[in-house]
């Protein structure tokens, strides 16, 4: 069968972005994503954007970069919607509705001079319900951590592992907000935001945005960048359930399942994980839902460096992850995927390259975890 | 728009905000299903009947989760408390000891937010 496959991926080098504009850092990343696969704006006919893009949809930023396209897609789940994305290119690119599909992000919270993430206030009907009383995004999963650690006796210093593990990934990225190698005494000793997060189990609010180009495999196969294919995808959401509340498990229950029977592979088979890492909490939910160990034994898995490139059984993050080096727009699951190509085509740092990476999983949360969010898994494999 | 101009527009929610002002906590139930929801609508999320009926509450519950915000100026604790009535609802728990913790049977309070809305909120029982 026939697979899309990722030929382009590029991730602005910028963290904060003085003097740039959000409809800029969308359209330099999407030069160095058509540089990187060796194509140019005119070969785009296809373009993916979420809610970070200014205006409606698609329309501002296509007439931002002055293209014409016979397929375009909004689908916005937060930082997931990236890799929904992907999945939807695949879809489209398959039926003949585009060749050549452009997914673009980009943010400047930091810029803007915002320190931490709060709850947007929207006009939905749970709005009354809940900003009231949550007023930001590290309450919410602070539930979410509290409630696994009731369960399932999690501690924090099992979470830090996971701040640990992207910070010795971190420190060979030189974009990387934050470089400097940390110990689980220095997570669990950081100041508390909300518990039981700690600052250092939060991600970093940086600028910066990233790019995809997505195309048939023919297309690929006429480039001369490796082949990366999409060989799975699965996207869920999950909400409060109207009162009916379990805390300790997202819609990577749903998503991940979905990816893996499309690609006809399992957890054991993969080399290469890049899990969304709003905060440490996330990835601990994602790998157990996700089936890399079970309901539960999440804090026994990333502990004693598991997720270190080189000493554990599962690299993930290798980039330093939203943990560590970057989180444009809020939104992580762009700079996922891209970390994860890198993987494939054997170009992450030398220091954190998995040896043989021929099969990855890419995953992204988006929204809040402890009410309603969209889970989007992607199983990558170089051929 | 702040939040009490948004709940006003709700209108599936309306005798529940209405309640809160005289400090009586509703829960929705559907006289068709049986099931209790929460937040309120008026068709019912279980089985999309029309028959929801909003019925006082007995305003105790357990806490099913909750984080601890802790500043210089002051302190909150987001909680999901589960209703004697069944559904799980976001709230606050004031008062709040330090030893305050999931399972703790809490019992329903009101509060005003800063724009106008009375809402419910829990303390320790």
């Amino acid at each position: 069968m026939s697979r899309a496959c990722i030929v382009g991926a590029f991730e602005h080098p910028t963290r904060k972005a003085e003097g740039i504009s959000v409809a800029q850092l969308h359209m330099q990343s999407a030069r160095g994503a058509l540089a990187d696969a060796g194509l140019t704006f005119d070969d785009v006919d296809g373009y993916f954007c979420a809610g970070d893009a200014p205006g409606l949809g698609p329309m501002s930023m296509l007439e931002y970069m002055n293209l014409n396209v016979s397929h375009f897609d909004s689908t916005d789940s937060g930082g997931s919607a990236y890799l929904v994305h992907v999945a939807h290119a695949a879809q489209a690119i398959a039926t003949g509705k585009c060749n050549v599909a452009l997914i673009t992000l980009a943010g400047r919270p930091r810029a803007a001079g915002m320190k931490s993430a709060k709850m947007p206030l929207a006009p939905t009907p749970d709005t009354p319900f809940e900003a009231p009383h949550a007023a930001s995004i590290v309450e919410m999963y602070g539930m979410v951590a509290a409630r696994h650690m009731h369960e399932f006796g999690t501690t924090s210093e099992q979470l830090a592992w996971i701040k640990v593990a992207a910070s010795h990934h971190a420190q060979h990225n030189e974009n990387a907000m934050l470089r400097n190698v940390v110990t689980v005494e220095d997570v669990v000793n950081s100041p508390i935001v909300s518990a039981p997060l700690h600052r250092l189990d939060c991600c970093v609010v940086s600028d910066g945005g990233g790019a995809l180009v997505v195309t048939s495999e023919a297309v690929a196969k006429s480039l001369s960048r490796p082949l990366v294919a999409v060989r799975g995808s699965g996207e869920a959401i999950r909400h409060p359930s109207a009162g009916r509340i379990d805390l300790t498990t997202s819609a990577a229950a749903v998503s991940g399942p979905r990816a893996f029977s499309e690609a006809g592979v399992t957890p054991a088979d993969i080399k290469y994980a890049s899990i969304y890492d709003s905060f440490t909490i996330t990835v601990l939910v994602a790998l157990e839902d996700l089936g890399f160990c079970e309901k539960g034994k999440g804090g026994a898995f990333v502990a004693d460096g598991n997720l270190i490139s080189g000493i554990g059984r599962l690299p993930f993050n290798t980039d330093g992850g939203g943990l560590c080096n970057n989180h444009p727009s809020n939104r992580g699951g762009m700079t996922k995927v891209i970390e994860a190509v890198r993987q494939l085509r054997g170009e992450a740092h030398p220091a954190v390259q998995v040896a043989d990476c021929d099969l990855a999983l890419a995953h992204g949360t988006g929204g809040s975890l402890a009410t309603r969010h969209g889970s989007a898994t992607l199983i990558l494999e170089r051929q | 728009m702040n939040i009490a101009d948004i709940a006003e527009v709700q209108f599936d929610a309306a005798s529940f905000w209405e309640a809160a002002k005289t400090h009586r906590l509703l829960v929705a139930r559907c006289n068709a299903c049986g099931e209790a929801h929460y937040y309120p609508r008026q068709i019912c999320p279980f089985c999309r009947a029309d028959d929801v009926e909003l019925a006082p509450a007995s305003g105790r519950g357990t806490i099913y989760s909750l984080s601890v915000t802790e500043r210089p100026d002051h302190r909150r604790v987001v909680a999901y408390v589960t209703l004697e009535e069944g559904p799980t609802m976001m709230t606050r728990i004031i008062d709040a000891p330090q030893d305050i913790a999931i399972g703790d049977a809490v019992t329903v309070d009101f509060e005003a937010s800063p724009d106008g809305l009375t809402v419910p909120v829990f303390r320790r029982t």
